[in-house]
């Protein structure tokens, strides 16, 4: 059946796909976003009756059921995924997304006589099936099914490199020979280039590779567009591939890396997988009564949570120890650096679940002028994003890292389990600073001790 | 289409991809990742294309599995991205009014 002709189809798609810029557009700000992510979800509904109303479909009670289905798995685990568990969570739909495209260009290979149509489907096969394949391993580190260190084993680069040259081998024989087997080993090359391409990755350096699979499910699933002459999927997929790519680059950039660095770092041997050095010199150790009388007296206090506080789930605590400290007529805000969490921007969303209004979480380039009128600047499980060597000494790994400027306030508290220092494996000369005091112990814990303490002031 | 118009609007689509989303705030990179997650799901449309051309089982079932996939990419990507955006709250109106008094008030 085909109840709708081609000039409406087509008019639909491009409401879809306007509907998806204007989607992305809402984001620009948290007043806006929910009701840009509807208008998303509106596009997309829009798009799926189109599809059925225009094209003549065979199976339509069998892809229903397929429908049905998935709506039935996804939509559960969505509702119900705790918000620290959103980034291996968005690791696998984009995994299911990349594998979805995949698979619609392998089919499409039997209907494909034009080289140039065959160059798209053998584009969308080898990129979804990395994009499947990596998401797969991401998933399983961030989920800790797996080590989360570096993977590495001597010969891996070879490796990588022959499943490399194999997979461009079998696209150039597909684009001018059309073979299903060919296309069939090539996927399972993608797939095992995926594999290749996340293992050696470390722990810290997941999330950026979350962002970059995100843009390459994108630009297969824009490919795959090309392949079915479908507008819509190009707009689509080229969207959020423009926008991982932008994503990727800007957490590389607040991570003061190269986004080549941390993809081909491990296979030079330069990846993070952080160093036990612990220095011998004194530091200012303190006491959860203490750290309370210096929060309770001040006027304004600086938060600087890191992925220390996100690891021990710390995050309601420290909401509450805002609220309690603001209760005492302090300004307290929440300085976030782009990088604190699992994936960018994760630790406002851990503060947004725990109630803290997006008012008090305040991006590095507006609360960084504002440390020098603070009295305490509390950093909670977070030491690279502070250490001044970023600005300083330009011998350091870290150096030209954009840091949030604590060793401008008044005094700085740290909370950390120990004196290790962060992934980038680096002292932090701040901790032995004369207005520096620690609490060391888990972060949530520290953060609870600190709250009884100023609450019984 | 022809390859021409399409490479057009692949170009303009960059474009706006860029322009859009450079001025998302780093407050809400998180859903946006998620959001666009969700929107590359769009493959679903792709999927059903090939499912309801299928003629043979086997094409039929593989085509089903990118069916269900794209479906679990898509649904889940903005119900997920919806629970996240629903927790970003305003500061309610009295707290503030409060805060700002006694900080004056010092």
């Amino acid at each position: 059946m085909s109840l709708l002709d081609p000039v409406w189809t087509s008019l639909l798609y491009l409401v879809a796909a306007v509907f998806f810029i204007l989607a992305l557009r809402g984001l620009s700000s948290p007043r806006t976003a929910r009701r840009g992510n509807l208008i998303g979800a509106a596009g997309a509904l829009i798009a799926v009756v189109t599809v059925f109303l225009s094209a003549r479909l065979e199976n339509i009670p069998w892809i229903l059921a397929a429908i049905a289905l998935g709506s039935a798995v996804a939509a559960p685990v969505a509702r119900r995924v705790k918000m620290t568990q959103m980034p291996q969570l968005v690791a696998l739909f984009n995994g299911v997304g990349g594998g979805a495209a995949a698979l619609v260009a392998l089919l499409e290979l039997t209907h494909a006589d034009d080289p140039w149509v065959r160059l798209a489907i053998v584009f969308t096969l080898l990129v979804g099936a990395v994009s499947f394949a990596g998401s797969g391993v991401t998933f399983a580190k961030l989920q800790e099914l797996m080590t989360t260190r570096p993977v590495l084993f001597p010969g891996l680069p070879v490796v990588m490199a022959a499943v490399l040259l194999a997979a461009l081998g079998a696209a150039a024989a597909v684009v001018f020979t059309g073979s299903l087997p060919l296309a069939v080993l090539l996927l399972v090359l993608g797939l095992a280039a995926g594999v290749l391409l996340v293992l050696p990755v470390g722990g810290a350096d997941v999330p950026i590779v979350i962002s970059l699979l995100n843009a390459f499910t994108g630009l297969a699933v824009a490919a795959s567009g090309v392949v079915l002459g479908n507008v819509l999927l190009v707009v689509a997929g080229t969207l959020v591939g423009a926008s991982g790519t932008i994503l990727t680059r800007a957490m590389a950039a607040a991570m003061g890396r190269s986004v080549t660095g941390i993809l081909f770092g491990a296979f030079r041997g330069g990846s993070t997988a952080g160093s036990t050095a612990v220095s011998e010199r004194p530091v200012r150790s303190s006491s959860a009564e203490d750290v309370a009388v210096l929060l309770g007296y001040a006027q304004r206090v600086i938060i600087v949570p890191g992925y220390g506080l996100a690891v021990a789930q710390g995050q309601h605590t420290a909401a509450e120890l805002a609220l309690a400290l603001e209760g005492r007529g302090i300004e307290v805000d929440f300085a976030i650096h782009p990088v604190a969490g699992r994936m960018p921007g994760h630790m406002n969303v851990l503060l947004a679940e725990a109630n803290v209004p997006y008012e008090s979480l305040k991006e590095m380039g507006e609360i960084n002028p504002e440390f020098k009128t603070a009295d305490v600047a509390l950093v909670v499980g977070a030491n690279d994003v502070v250490n001044p060597a970023a600005k300083t000494s330009s011998g350091s790994p870290i150096y030209g890292m954009p840091i949030l400027e604590v060793a401008e306030a008044r005094q700085v508290v740290f909370l950390k389990r120990s004196m290790r220092p962060g992934f980038a494996g680096i002292e932090n000369d701040l901790l032995y600073e004369p207005q520096t005091s620690l609490l060391f112990g888990d972060a949530k814990d520290s953060l609870a001790q600190v709250l009884g303490a100023v609450k019984a002031l | 289409m022809d390859g021409m118009s399409l490479l057009t609007i692949t170009v303009l689509a960059v474009f706006v991809g860029f322009e859009v989303v450079s001025k998302v705030s780093s407050t809400l990179h998180t859903p946006l990742m998620s959001g666009a997650n969700a929107i590359h799901g769009i493959i679903l449309v792709g999927a059903i294309i090939v499912a309801g051309q299928a003629a043979d089982p086997l094409v039929l079932a593989v085509a089903l599995l990118a069916v269900v996939l794209a479906t679990a990419n898509l649904v889940g990507g903005f119900v997920v991205t919806d629970r996240m955006l629903h927790m970003f709250h305003a500061r309610k109106q009295v707290a503030r009014q409060e805060g700002a008094g006694k900080v004056e008030g010092k």
